[in-house]
């Protein structure tokens, strides 16, 4: 039986905050993962339940003075469709590509992706490469407050955030990439479409005379949360990319994920796939 | 007294209001309280698209949507889009290609199918599988279902397609 006693649909920011601030919310946005998750008593809901998907400051796609803002309840069809998105965050364009299935891709929101903190959330791990920063926005005190945290340190472990009860995600921030950013999303599932990956890793780099310059690994489903690969970057920071610094970064990677063993994979399985897909990935950013 | 919401939207083009719980999804109001049972319930979990509705035009899962957030928009079930001309030729298409066997995946890839002609009335055959991907059919009798959504589709031209059947 659902507790819920109410069903809140705010149209604004303001609204949605005061009915934040007064307490026992549960945050609806694309409902996907909500749903299922609130069925099976995994996320019981909460005395109300309130829909964001109303709220025009949640919405929209735009670049103003080198940051690229996505309203946290921008769908992933949205970002796919976006020619923004394609043009300027290919690594995050790739990711909604191969999210689930044209219906989740329909409902489904960017904010629900990160706020969800699945370790194999489809988006998170581009976000990560993009160096992304969370918007997060309250009203504790009849002021609006906000607050922003690189994406980095927002997730804490599986479904835990550091968004505070009070706060709702507004929006992502993504840095402009500068010239000659290239990047790569790969995700590993036993079928293209509607599968949770196994592992995914996204590679993002300045390419500057032949080296790299600000070097990003991050990995999916390989630890609690999605993660940099802090000792994999340093190992490609300057380098070309060759054997050599690739077979450096792999070894890193190695080091730094701690992969388990479920329905989707063993965690040898996990382990021997970013072995074997991490230098591709790479390599495939690179290719001209 | 439990909590309900009032809700009020287009079902299938007609004016509608319901009386739902929070937390029921769209596709048990459409079966258990409205009586629309041609949409399907298997797995409940947005993998297998047999509930597949279109809402605002665009294909969901209605096991994923609550209930109340169908509150002032436009619904189309199967049995909306059967009356419709795109309708009408999908349901031909399907049954001259033979593209229904238990049917329990049928009503979703319809409804799916539909989705994908309003947006590309010509899809590619590559289209059409990226299309229905989010839909299952255990029977797995896809190469018949592609085949009956190229029919159903603008293009190509059916006598090409008819001379083409031998190889």
């Amino acid at each position: 039986m659902s507790a819920v006693e109410r069903f809140a649909a705010p149209r604004s920011l303001e609204e949605a905050l005061e009915i934040l601030r007064a307490g026992e919310v549960t945050v609806l946005a694309g409902g996907t993962d909500l749903m299922p998750q609130s069925h099976s008593g995994k996320l019981p809901l909460a005395r109300v339940l309130m829909s964001v998907r109303r709220v025009p400051e949640l919405q929209g796609i735009a670049e103003t003075e080198g940051t690229i803002r996505i309203g946290a309840a921008t769908t992933i069809r949205e970002l796919r469709a976006s020619s923004l998105v394609r043009g300027r965050l290919p690594i995050l364009w790739q990711a909604c590509d191969r999210f689930a299935s044209d219906q989740v891709r329909n409902a489904a929101t960017i904010g629900g992706n990160v706020c969800n903190a699945s370790p194999a959330g489809d988006t998170l791990v581009p976000l990560l490469v993009l160096d992304a920063q969370v918007v997060l926005v309250s009203k504790p005190d009849g002021a609006m407050q906000v607050r922003r945290l690189p994406i980095a340190e927002f997730f804490l472990g599986p479904g835990r955030t550091r968004r505070r009860p009070g706060e709702l995600l507004a929006a992502i921030e993504v840095p402009a990439p500068p010239a000659g950013f290239v990047s790569e999303f790969y995700k590993f599932g036993t079928r293209p479409a509607l599968d949770i990956s196994a592992i995914s890793i996204g590679f993002g780099a300045v390419r500057e005379r032949g080296v790299l310059r600000a070097v990003r690994v991050a990995l999916g489903a390989v630890a609690p949360t999605p993660i940099r690969a802090a000792r994999a970057e340093a190992a490609l920071e300057g380098a070309a990319p060759d054997e050599q610094a690739l077979a450096a970064a792999t070894a890193a990677a190695l080091e730094a994920i701690h992969p388990i063993a479920d329905v989707r994979a063993s965690d040898w399985y996990r382990r021997e796939l970013v072995r074997n897909m991490l230098p591709r990935v790479v390599r495939r950013a690179c290719e001209d | 007294m439990p909590a309900r919401i009032d809700i009020e939207f287009t079902l299938n083009g007609v004016r509608t209001r319901a009386s739902v719980p929070p937390a029921m999804s769209t596709l048990a109001m459409l079966r258990e309280v409205l009586g629309l049972t041609g949409t399907k319930y298997a797995c409940g979990e947005g993998e297998c698209g047999a509930c597949t509705i279109l809402v605002d035009g665009r294909s969901v899962n209605s096991c994923l949507m609550f209930a109340a957030e169908c509150d002032g928009r436009e619904i189309l079930t199967i049995e909306g889009l059967a009356a419709t001309e795109r309708g009408e030729r999908l349901v031909r298409a399907f049954t001259d290609a033979g593209a229904v066997q238990c049917g329990f995946c049928t009503p979703g890839l319809v409804m799916q199918a539909s989705a994908l002609l309003a947006a590309d009335p010509q899809p590619s055959e590559a289209e059409i599988r990226r299309a229905i991907e989010g839909n299952l059919c255990r029977c797995t009798g896809y190469r018949k279902i592609i085949d009956a959504i190229v029919a159903a589709s603008s293009g190509p031209d059916p006598a090409l397609a008819a001379a083409g059947e031998g190889q």
